[in-house]
């Protein structure tokens, strides 16, 4: 964990991050707008002042690993890595493209710096955190496990699974934060398949559940502080967020999950950024 | 006709069981998973022993095969253990986004795989598993054929760094390859020298083609036996160079025709030497309860069955 950041600072890499999602996924025609916009302060609350890591030296042994469950939001990942000094920023250019490390969903075996996993395919991230935490405890580390997870992932029925093994273990050195924007690609979560109550599910599988305000930078932090003091059980974050926060013409707009901004849009964007 | 004999019958899930056991004591990164069947896969002595070294995972195979795509990033090598069944068709995109996408060093343990399950029928006896595990990338599939072989190919896929599927059985078949035999991943075992006809077999079937091969013998036939353990890095040199001398081939394995052994071999040849080739296995169908023996007969999994294939396909040269 790490203060050399104010919050204004975060703010503005907050920013920052938008604008390279937008800029990526416009330069690639296609790619998932909507929630990389609404998670751009939970990954600038991550990568600039809770993670523990190294972008030069990405692969040692006691950092923080953040599995990222929802691989359709890879462009936040790859904005907030490229700003952290993982690789360049102009590479994010190449999302898409063929023969980029970039892949439309993160690809393992491309050998981006930063990536720990393929992901895409949903409900699975929170069981190999449940691996990476087991093997954590096993080796008496210290390191801790950052998922991330969508709303409608949670329709998922292996996210259950992990959860209740993750109680189990009792693996409170995993803190799993759920992306609550309330949308999906057919329309509200709630009309789509009711996930609710959520904070009643996760306690009933044996998890701390905290909430935060998932577009309040102080506020996931304070979060996860929180979150890493628990003593015995996983935690969960339900992080109420906006999907295509911070861009006035698409937030809390579902049909914006898959779809990506023209150039000239992307430009007007970027000038309207909140 | 070289000389195989056995003196016991053993199932090869104990020599799963027994190979896991010794990794135990010997390589202190394997850890194990098992999805409530710690008995049914031989893995008690591992547990008994190594109990923070073993994590049960409940009836959650989607879990834990993700699980053991996590412990490989802390370094671990998970065992994991279940049928089948469950460990390949229930869970095909875990493995194929966590373990094969991402190159994960997890080893999937699968028993009671076939026909040979018995009385538990068609639900649980897998005959598709060798096709969905060796069409994905990175994969390694190995179905070795008694307990030894599959006690060293427990402990050399420790050694081997990345995916690997590893295919056994329930029933006690005869053990009479070598003890501490060597498990070469990807190099097939020549049991016989032979000259009309080659017959590459895997697993169970392995020892039926010996039996074959008595019988052919008796009947004036020539055949070059050849036990593919690995049918993933498939062992083409060998077996090119063994259809390059008798010209004709067939295949055995107690799978399903489409995806198997004999599938993989075939496309080998045609694109290679195409030459007459018979295959033994499993006909489209699903299975039934019932003894395993009357089942292998009955789906024409035997050494009569090989005898049969052998004759017709020499006929077709």
């Amino acid at each position: 964990m790490d203060n050399k950041y104010t919050i204004l600072e975060l703010t503005d890499i907050a920013k920052e991050i938008r604008k390279d999602i937008l800029l990526s996924i416009s330069e690639a025609g296609s790619g998932h707008t909507g929630g990389s916009l609404g998670l751009a302060d939970v990954f600038t609350s991550l990568y600039f002042n809770i993670l523990n890591h190294n972008p030069q030296n990405p692969n040692y042994n006691n950092r923080d690993r953040l599995i990222l469950s929802i691989g359709h939001v890879a462009p936040v990942l790859y904005a907030a890595l490229a700003n952290a000094g993982y690789f360049s920023k102009s590479e994010l250019l190449s999302l898409r493209k063929l023969g980029t490390r970039l892949q439309g969903h993160p690809g393992k075996n491309h050998n981006l710096p930063g990536i720990e996993l393929s992901s895409g395919s949903l409900g699975q991230g929170l069981s190999i955190s449940v691996g990476l935490a087991l093997s954590a405890k096993s080796d008496k580390k210290k390191w801790k496990v950052y998922t991330i997870l969508g709303d409608g992932e949670l329709q998922e029925g292996s996210i259950w699974e992990a959860a209740m093994s993750a109680a189990h273990y009792k693996l409170n050195n995993l803190i799993a934060l759920v992306d609550r924007n309330h949308v999906q690609i057919d329309g509200q979560t709630n009309k789509v398949m009711d996930i609710e109550p959520l904070a009643e599910k996760w306690k009933a599988f044996g998890w701390n559940v905290l909430n935060c305000n998932g577009n309040n930078i102080a506020e996931i932090i304070d979060t996860y502080k929180i979150a890493n003091s628990e003593k015995t059980k996983p935690t969960v974050i339900i992080a109420e967020t906006v999907m295509g926060k911070g861009v006035p013409e698409i937030e809390g707009n579902y049909l914006w999950h898959g779809k990506a901004p023209s150039k000239e849009q992307a430009k007007l964007f970027i000038n309207s950024l909140r | 006709m070289k000389e195989y004999t056995y003196t016991e019958t053993k199932d090869t899930r104990s020599g799963f069981g027994a190979g896991l056991h010794q990794l135990g004591k010997t390589n202190k990164n394997v850890v194990a998973m098992c999805a409530d069947l710690i008995g049914s896969l031989k893995m008690d002595n591992f547990v008994k022993e190594n109990p923070e070294r073993f994590f049960q995972a409940g009836i959650a195979e989607a879990n834990m095969t993700s699980v053991a795509a996590g412990l490989t990033i802390g370094g671990k090598i998970p065992f994991i253990g279940t049928f089948a069944a469950f460990a390949t068709g229930r869970v095909y995109d875990q493995i194929r986004q966590s373990v094969a996408y991402s190159n994960k060093n997890v080893k999937i343990c699968a028993s009671h795989a076939g026909l040979t399950l018995g009385e538990d029928g068609a639900t649980h006896q897998i005959l598709e598993d060798i096709g969905l595990m060796k069409m994905l990338p990175n994969m390694v599939v190995i179905n070795p054929c008694d307990y030894n072989q599959t006690k060293a190919a427990t402990l050399e896929i420790a050694d081997y760094v990345g995916p690997v599927y590893l295919r056994f059985g329930r029933p006690k078949v005869p053990n009479f390859t070598p003890e501490n035999q060597e498990f070469k991943i990807g190099e097939a075992v020549m049991l016989n020298k032979g000259t009309d006809v080659s017959i590459f077999a895997t697993g169970h079937l392995v020892w039926e083609a010996i039996k074959a091969g008595e019988t052919l013998e008796a009947k004036g036939i020539s055949a070059e036996i050849i036990n593919i353990h690995t049918i993933k890095p498939l062992d083409k040199k060998a077996i090119l160079d063994s259809v390059a001398k008798t010209g004709a081939v067939v295949t055995a394995e107690e799978h399903m025709l489409n995806g198997g052994l004999g599938d993989s071999i075939a496309q080998l040849l045609a694109l290679n030497n195409p030459k007459p080739i018979e295959m033994i296995g499993v006909d489209d169908e699903f299975g039934e309860s019932g003894h395993p023996e009357k089942l292998m007969i009955k789906y024409g999994l035997t050494a009569n069955n090989i005898v049969a294939a052998a004759e017709k396909v020499i006929s077709r040269k």
